[in-house]
C-alpha cells in the first residue's frame, strides 16, 4: 500500500493536505533539506511524487535519478508563482529520447 | 573491412556464420520491438501531453482559487482548517508489461469511504471560498493520479526506446556487416589455400612422372635423332 507525496513551497502544495495527500513544504533555501527530504520520499512508501516546478528546477539532478525507475513517479506541477513550462518540457524530452527528435509538439 | 583478425580456418567460419544468423534473427526482432514501442509510445505521449495540459490548467485555476480563499481570512484560521485532513489517498500499484517494459498501474483508495469527504474543518470560521478551493483541487486528483501513471509509462518507455534502437543501430551497422566481411574473408581465403594446393600438386605430380619417365631426355634423343638424319 503506498502513498502521495506533495513536496515544494507551502503556498503552493497546502492544499493538497486537505485531499490526504502527504504535503512536505520545503524552502527554497533549504535545498540540502529539500534533497535529503526527497531522497526519504523516494526510499520509502511513496509511489508518486509531485514536485513543484521550482523545486525540480533545483533538485534537477535528483529528479533525473528516479526517471528511469519503476518507482516512484516523481510528477512536476506547477506552483502558485506560475507555470514554468517544465512539466510540458519533460514530455517533450521523453519525445526526444524515443525519437530522436520532437516530431509530436514542436510546432505548438 | 573487418577490423579484428580472425582465423581462416573452417571452425571460424562457422562460427561466423552462425553468429551473422543470430545477429540478422535479433535484428528483425528488435526491429519489430521498437516498432511496436513506438507505436504504443506515441499514441501514450499524446494522451500525456492532453493530460498534462488539463492537469496544468487545473492546478493554475486551483491555485488562483484558493489564494482568493486565503485573502479572505486569516493565516491561523487557515491552517488549522487543513492542519488536520480528514481524508487519506492510498495507492494500490501494480506492473504492466508492454514489450517487456514494466509500466507501473495505480489505482487509488480513499479511506473514508466517501471519495468527497474532504472538508477537514467545519464551515464557521472559514470562508466559503476555501470549500470551493478544495473542491476545484478534488476534482483534478483523479486526472493528476492518472498523469503520474502515464506520464511515468512514457518515461520508461522513452528510455527503452532509445535502448532497443540503439542495439538496432548496432546490429545493423557493426556486427552484421562485420560478420559478413568475416565471412567473406574466410571464405576468399580458404579458396586460395585450396587452389594453391592444387597447384602444388598438380606440380608435385609433373617431377614424379618427370622422375619415372624422363620424358625430357627422352625428348631430347629423339630431337637428337632427327638431326643426325
Amino acid at each position: 500500500m503506498y502513498k502521495i507525496a506533495v513536496i515544494g513551497d507551502y503556498d503552493s502544495i497546502y492544499g493538497f493536505a486537505a485531499l490526504g495527500l502527504d504535503t512536505f513544504p520545503v524552502v527554497d533555501t533549504d535545498l540540502e533539506g529539500a534533497k535529503k527530504k526527497l531522497a526519504q520520499l523516494a526510499g520509502g512508501e511513496y509511489a508518486v511524487i509531485y514536485i513543484t516546478e521550482n523545486l525540480a528546477n533545483l533538485l534537477k539532478n535528483e529528479v533525473e535519478k528516479y526517471r528511469e525507475e519503476l518507482m516512484p513517479a516523481i510528477i512536476q506541477i506547477p506552483g502558485v508563482f506560475g507555470n514554468t513550462g517544465a512539466g510540458v518540457e519533460g514530455v517533450k524530452k521523453s519525445v526526444e529520447q524515443a525519437v530522436g527528435s520532437d516530431i509530436l509538439f514542436s510546432n505548438n | 573491412m573487418a577490423s579484428t583478425q580472425v582465423n581462416p580456418t573452417r571452425m571460424e567460419l562457422t562460427r561466423q556464420k552462425n553468429k551473422l544468423k543470430t545477429a540478422v534473427k535479433g535484428h528483425k526482432l528488435l526491429k519489430d520491438k521498437r516498432d511496436e514501442l513506438m507505436r504504443q509510445f506515441l499514441d501514450l505521449v499524446r494522451e500525456n501531453m492532453a493530460l498534462r495540459l488539463k492537469v496544468e490548467a487545473g492546478i493554475k485555476s486551483s491555485n488562483i482559487n484558493f489564494v482568493i480563499a486565503k485573502a479572505g481570512m486569516s493565516e491561523q484560521i487557515l491552517n488549522a482548517a487543513l492542519m488536520a485532513p480528514k481524508q487519506e489517498v492510498y495507492l494500490e500499484t501494480g506492473k504492466r508489461n508492454v514489450m517487456s517494459v514494466d509500466v507501473p498501474v495505480f489505482e487509488y483508495k480513499t479511506r473514508t469511504a466517501d471519495a468527497n469527504d474532504i472538508y477537514s474543518y467545519g464551515f464557521a470560521f472559514t470562508s466559503s471560498d476555501l470549500d470551493g478551493a478544495v473542491k476545484s483541487l478534488a476534482n483534478i486528483l483523479p486526472d493528476m493520479l492518472k498523469l503520474a501513471e502515464i506520464e511515468k509509462a512514457c518515461q520508461l518507455m522513452s528510455a527503452e526506446i532509445e535502448k532497443t534502437r540503439r542495439r538496432v543501430n548496432a546490429l545493423e551497422h557493426v556486427i552484421i556487416p562485420e560478420a559478413q566481411a568475416n565471412i567473406k574473408y574466410i571464405t576468399m581465403k580458404l579458396d586460395e589455400n585450396e587452389r594453391s594446393t592444387q597447384i602444388r600438386l598438380i606440380k608435385v605430380k609433373d617431377m614424379i612422372l618427370e622422375d619415372a619417365h624422363q620424358f625430357k631426355d627422352k625428348a631430347k634423343e629423339k630431337a637428337l635423332a632427327k638431326a643426325e638424319q
